[in-house]
């Protein structure tokens, strides 16, 4: 059996944070994650960071992550990538399926003194009469196909969802050549930030508030979209049907914590819609409720990229400092400073909610 | 189709193409790319068909997490075309409930 004193799970922004800030104290850290690459979503999200210059405002996504997976390399972190944690134990052992440099798989157990769970979030899916035909998919998805894989997923898109991901994919929609046919939104107002927002608007992209979708039409894939006005209860307005002329749905509808690692660790959770529904609770330290391990990024609850690396940075200071590589004192500083930024990044209209939720989160976790 | 040149990422500089076989025709893929990707560059978009009902599925997360996208591939099926890098000569076969289908 192997041994290690970290091992971080998910090889994400927060996971790879984490792992630096333990890392460059001197801890002897170790990041599994099932993809062939490492940088989690981040390699997707080609547009500039939001914020101040202290959070990276103005750097694009995939910068960052190049960035991130480079100081992870300086301060001597091991990534084993294409391999799978499928067991987690109550002493803190991990089992790992491992892909070997010819390919061939291998099982391993590995000895932690702490572990970090950053497996990230998935995509919310919405049900409508027609929605599992081809040409229905997450709007991640469709990031993914035109940013990673350079291929577009259709020529006529309809996204589901204003929010910020709905009207920035919508935005790399257009920039990588496809047609937006519109952007819909069952609230009356649009979900996301009023520059993106601007953005596609400029281009010309109708945004349809108190709009629902109903049905996508098609033999075999997606061929039409009906969409229609809803009341002020949600529910849909007869006789306000379009007929959409689009090859593609895209569904941007939010996303939630994958926390089933958590959960098979007995990690105490509680249902917190602002944070996208079902999350494991932690403290200030990001330590769940079970000691020694942590929760990081939006497995800790969704929210974005900047808060997912500071929660990271949290954890690895935490964790630096239970395994004495730094002082009580000087590890006292370091969160502080950490948890500024992270209260400025929670602020604003936008920001407020998830503050009172995570609030919420550290006053149920001493209950 | 191809997002060949971005304004953001420039030009795509992968030059060097591979021949994958889907469901006995050739087509062209590029290096190491994602299966999903070689097919949706060709108009591909049905994966598979369910085993019930028979409904056709096609991609729907494009990061491995959901499974609507797995296909027969050098006779393994269940195989995340999303998460799954072609090779030179790969075969590639439409899924039919939990198998190749009956051609």
């Amino acid at each position: 059996m192997i041994e290690k004193e970290v091992v971080v799970i998910g090889g994400g922004p927060s996971g790879f944070s984490a792992a630096v800030e333990a890392a460059k104290r001197g801890a002897e850290v170790l990041v599994v994650d099932e993809n062939l690459r490492a940088g989690g979503q981040l390699f997707k999200q080609i547009h500039k960071f939001f914020g101040s210059s202290t959070h990276q405002a103005g750097v694009r996504g995939i910068d960052i992550a190049s960035e991130l997976l480079e100081q992870a390399r300086e301060c001597g972190v091991e990534v084993w990538l294409n391999s799978v944690v499928v067991g987690l134990f109550k002493e803190k052992k991990v089992t790992i399926k491992k892909t070997l440099a010819d390919n061939s798989e291998k099982l391993e157990i590995i000895q932690a003194k702490k572990i970090v769970i950053a497996t990230g979030a998935s995509e919310n899916a919405v049900r409508f009469k027609g929605w599992t035909l081809p040409g229905v998919m997450g709007a991640g998805a469709a990031q993914t196909m035109i940013n990673v894989n350079r291929v577009l997923p259709g020529k006529r898109i309809l996204m589901i969802g204003s929010g910020n991901v709905g009207l920035i994919v919508s935005n790399q929609l257009l920039q990588a050549g496809a047609e937006v046919v519109g952007v819909i939104e069952a609230a009356p107002q649009i979900g996301g930030y009023g520059v993106h927002a601007a953005k596609i608007r400029r281009a010309g992209v109708p945004i349809y508030t108190s709009h629902t979708i109903q049905e996508a039409r098609g033999k075999k894939n997606v061929e039409k979209a009906v969409i229609c006005e809803v009341n002020d209860k949600w529910q849909p307005i007869r006789g306000t049907e379009k007929i959409l002329e689009v090859d593609t749905i895209t569904i941007a509808a939010g996303l939630k914590p994958l926390i089933e690692l958590a959960m098979m660790h007995d990690c105490k959770c509680s249902f917190i819609p602002q944070l996208g529904g079902w999350v494991p609770l932690h403290d200030k330290n990001m330590e769940s409720t079970n000691p020694g391990i942590y929760l990081v990024g939006d497995v800790a609850g969704v929210e974005e990229a900047n808060t997912a690396l500071e929660e990271g940075r949290l954890a690895g200071t935490a964790i630096a400092e239970t395994l004495k590589y730094i002082s009580l004192g000087n590890a006292r500083k370091l969160k502080k400073e950490i948890w500024q930024r992270l209260n400025e990044l929670r602020m604003g209209p936008f920001g407020e909610k998830r503050m009172l939720a995570k609030n919420n989160i550290l006053t149920a976790y001493k209950i | 189709m191809r997002v060949d040149n971005h304004i953001i990422l420039g030009k795509d500089e992968r030059k060097e193409t591979i021949e994958i076989k889907v469901d006995g025709k050739t087509i062209q893929a590029k290096k190491g790319e994602m299966i999903i990707a070689a097919l949706m560059a060709n108009g591909i978009r049905i994966n598979r068909y369910t085993v019930k009902k028979k409904e056709p599925r096609g991609i729907f997360c494009g990061i491995g997490q959901c499974t609507d996208c797995v296909m027969v591939v050098n006779g393994k099926p269940n195989v995340r075309t999303c998460v799954t890098p072609v090779e030179d000569g790969m075969i590639i076969e439409t899924q039919y409930g939990v198998e190749r289908g009956n051609r």
